[in-house]
């Protein structure tokens, strides 16, 4: 029973695709798969939604939207129908294939990535084995759309915002992508599904996740901040600060075009917050050894959604930060800690089961952090801002 | 230690989440149009002019005496003195007003009419929803949209109704008080000039 | 070889040919991106994985990033007005057909060498790591230095400008 709830949709996969002759039925297995995940993502967005505006308004001590439907829960429909029927306003000087080719070429990439993340047990849809690279060539892959976007507007603003939204996100997917080598490197393989595997079981009380281990744990820190900015998410939301540049690259875009880089943009977050899940958080495992008994989906889908919460009370806490401290912040601190991250996995990696790899992890790690951040606040890079003249 | 101030911020703003749920101090919203927030005693958004007893015309304080139209900044009230007079709280004939418009469009609820007014005829409202439609003549206010009665005045302003009401009440009192010495004193007189008319004619003879 | 093949080489011949001819400078980058995306899909077609990513991630993620970056950066937004070609473009006709006599000799040769009809090895990424740090660690460490070097070299120029500019 509990094994057939955690398999319910491989199982209704399997069932469907069988009254479909034998040389149809891969080429059908996999669509059963996209356009599952063509409708579930989608729908989760329309949930994040409301949950963002409700969850801000909560922390800003005010209600979020509560008139469209029961406690505002229809709140996505007004906003589709909204973003469907206006009017599609494209400059008289901007450039038209790029224009129109910018939110589709971001969105396509977006929800490719999400055929590699093993979201339940035998529930990936392509299980590549160089699956980690795949997802971050999508990702890279954004880059170019959002360049497309605030270069075809012709538009300084969009022009700036674009250059902004890409400066920060090169910077901060290298950093990304070290947090991730450091996850590779102990697994053995650029297979997510491997990656899973090789943190399912659990020994002793803690489970064997990645993010239970001191260079885990730094890593994922380091892959939270990265993510933040890779999907121009406050506090790094620069590019689009509406206090800013307007909406930074997407400001000539109106309407459905509009709606097509929220959804790019929200998609990009749940994908990138699977990856964090798959490499850090277990993927689809349950925690402790008791709780098996709820279904392998539920569990990733529960993180992921957790993760989400994270960035909407980052969002609601943090001020935006300014482009030079955010580069700041890539290249002079997150950059070396990751690599010391990368030097402290090997040395647990070699140093063989016990008690000492954890001292010495932990003593490494903590001490370049405290070191850092001291050597940042008394160079004045970190601290409160000191003014000459207003004090 | 960096990172400290992060943490913070987070647990202030996670005390906010879970409180706006169970206190009303970390939910501070009011939902309008269904719930109202109180309004102040010293609330003020557009005037209206107060009248005594149930009827508005007999009881209108105001005499047109057209200071608060003079004195009214963006000049948005209009007044067109009567040709007949009419007895006012104290008993004194006075003149009223035949036209008495107020453009709420215009008005900046500066409240120097009623500062001005010697009557205590124009006093501060606090209706604020009163949007129309009507392009042309919906915010102007005519002598009878505006006047409204003393028991108003004392349910939207209490504090200050019954400070107006006690000047009043004394000015009259006063009023009273003359009128009843200057009655005596007339008495006083009539009997005086009866009783030294009886006199010159023993003085002629 | 079959139809995929012919189609990714249309894509790709396309994308280079409209890099060429098109007179707008970022939209011949752009059309220079398909054609790198065209080559990431060949190495996908041959079961090379790891380059086929790694194509799209180095070559579209950062190339052609950094090829936009300098159109924009410089005055990228002016149309030639003499049009994309030289004067004198005769002179490249023999230059090229020499390069394509030498390679195609070099791929004819080379696939004689080997059996045609070999099963294509299952080169995983795996093996690509231990051929990477045990056979090929000389060219390895070569390349990390040529990008150290460019590193420094990056921070060298941009520091200059600021010493100047104080």
């Amino acid at each position: 029973m509990v094994e057939k709830a955690d398999q319910v949709f491989v199982l209704l996969q399997h069932w469907l695709i069988s009254f479909l002759p034998v040389l149809l039925q891969p080429a059908a297995a996999v669509l059963l798969g996209v356009i599952a995940i063509v409708c579930v993502f989608p729908g989760l967005f329309a949930l994040t939604t409301i949950f963002e505006r409700k969850g801000l308004g909560r922390i800003q001590n005010r209600i979020g939207p509560n008139r469209v439907g029961p406690l505002g829960l229809f709140q996505p429909v007004a906003d589709g129908i909204k973003s469907l029927t206006k009017e599609d306003i494209i400059p008289l000087s901007a450039d038209g294939v790029l224009h129109f080719l910018a939110p589709v070429i971001l969105v396509v990439a977006v929800f490719m990535g999400f055929a590699v993340l093993p979201m339940g047990r035998n529930m990936v849809l392509v299980d590549m084995d160089a699956g980690l690279i795949f997802f971050f060539a999508m990702s890279a892959s954004t880059e170019l759309s959002v360049f497309m976007a605030g270069w075809s507007s012709r538009n300084k603003y969009s022009l700036l915002g674009a250059m902004r939204a890409i400066a920060q996100m090169i910077s901060y997917e290298i950093i990304l992508l070290l947090s991730s080598v450091a996850v590779v490197m102990t697994a053995g393989s650029l297979s997510l599904v491997k990656i899973v595997d090789a943190q399912n079981h659990s020994t002793g009380v803690l489970p064997n996740w990645y993010i239970f281990t001191p260079w885990g744990l730094a890593a994922f820190v380091m892959y939270a901040i990265a993510a933040t900015a890779e999907t121009n998410r406050s506090p790094f939301d620069l590019p689009e600060g509406e206090s800013e540049l307007v909406a930074g690259y997407h400001t000539e875009y109106s309407g459905f075009k509009f709606a097509l880089f929220f959804l790019g943009e929200y998609l990009a977050m749940f994908s990138i917050s699977g990856l964090g899940t798959t490499l850090f958080l277990g993927g689809w495992s349950a925690p402790f050894s008791f709780l098996t008994w709820i279904p392998s989906w539920i569990w990733f889908f529960g993180k992921v959604m957790i993760s989400i919460f994270v960035f909407i009370w980052m969002r609601g806490t943090l001020p935006r930060l300014r482009q030079d401290q955010l580069m700041n912040f890539a290249w002079k601190f997150a950059l070396p800690f990751t690599l010391l991250d990368l030097l402290v996995t090997a040395l647990w990696r070699f140093m063989g089961e016990g008690w000492l790899r954890w001292v010495v992890s932990t003593v490494i790690l903590a001490g370049a952090y405290v070191l850092m951040g001291r050597v940042g606040m008394y160079r004045g890079h970190f601290a409160p801002r000191k003014y000459r003249y207003a004090e | 230690m960096l990172g400290e101030g992060i943490l913070k911020g987070m647990a202030e703003t996670a005390k906010n989440f879970a409180g706006s749920f169970v206190s009303a101090e970390r939910l501070t919203t009011v939902q309008y149009p269904e719930q109202r927030i109180p309004t102040m005693e010293n609330a003020r958004v557009f005037p209206f002019l107060v009248y005594d007893g149930p009827d508005w015309q007999a009881g209108l304080r105001c005499v047109a005496c057209q200071i608060c139209e003079k004195e009214c900044p963006p000049k948005c009230i209009y007044i067109e003195k009567s040709t007949g007079k009419k007895p006012d709280y104290v008993g004194k004939q006075q003149f009223y007003p035949a036209k008495f418009d107020i453009d709420i469009a215009v008005c900046m609820s500066c409240q120097i009419c009623v500062e001005v007014c010697p009557f205590e005829a124009i006093k501060m409202d606090t209706q604020f929803e009163l949007a129309t439609d009507d392009r042309f003549g919906g915010l102007l206010l005519d002598r009878e949209q505006l006047a409204k009665s003393n028991e108003y005045y004392h349910s939207i302003h209490p504090n200050e109704a019954t400070e107006v009401d006690g000047r009043l009440a004394e000015e009259k009192a006063k009023v009273e008080a003359k009128a009843k010495a200057a009655a005596e004193a007339a008495a006083a007189k009539a009997a005086a000039v009866a009783a030294p008319a009886a006199k010159p004619e023993r003085g002629q003879a | 070889m079959g139809i995929m093949f012919y189609l990714i080489a249309v894509i790709t011949l396309a994308g280079a040919l409209a890099a060429m001819t098109l007179k707008h400078l970022v939209h011949a980058a752009l059309a220079v991106t398909v054609a790198f995306g065209g080559l990431a899909l060949f190495f996908l077609n041959l079961d090379a994985q790891f380059a086929g990513f790694a194509q799209i991630l180095v070559y579209i993620g950062a190339v052609a990033i950094l090829v936009v970056f300098a159109i924009l950066l410089t005055r990228g937004s002016e149309l030639p007005k003499d049009g994309v070609f030289s004067r004198t473009w005769f002179v490249g006709l023999p230059i090229a057909a020499g390069i394509f006599a030498v390679l195609g000799w070099a791929l004819i040769a080379s696939s004689k060498a080997l059996p045609s009809e070999m099963a294509t090895p299952a080169v995983t990424v795996h093996d690509i790591g231990v051929a990477l740090v045990g056979r090929y660690v000389l060219p390895l460490e070569i390349v990390a230095l040529l990008l150290t070097a460019a590193t420094i070299g990056a921070v060298i120029v941009a520091l200059h400008e600021k010493a100047r500019a104080r």
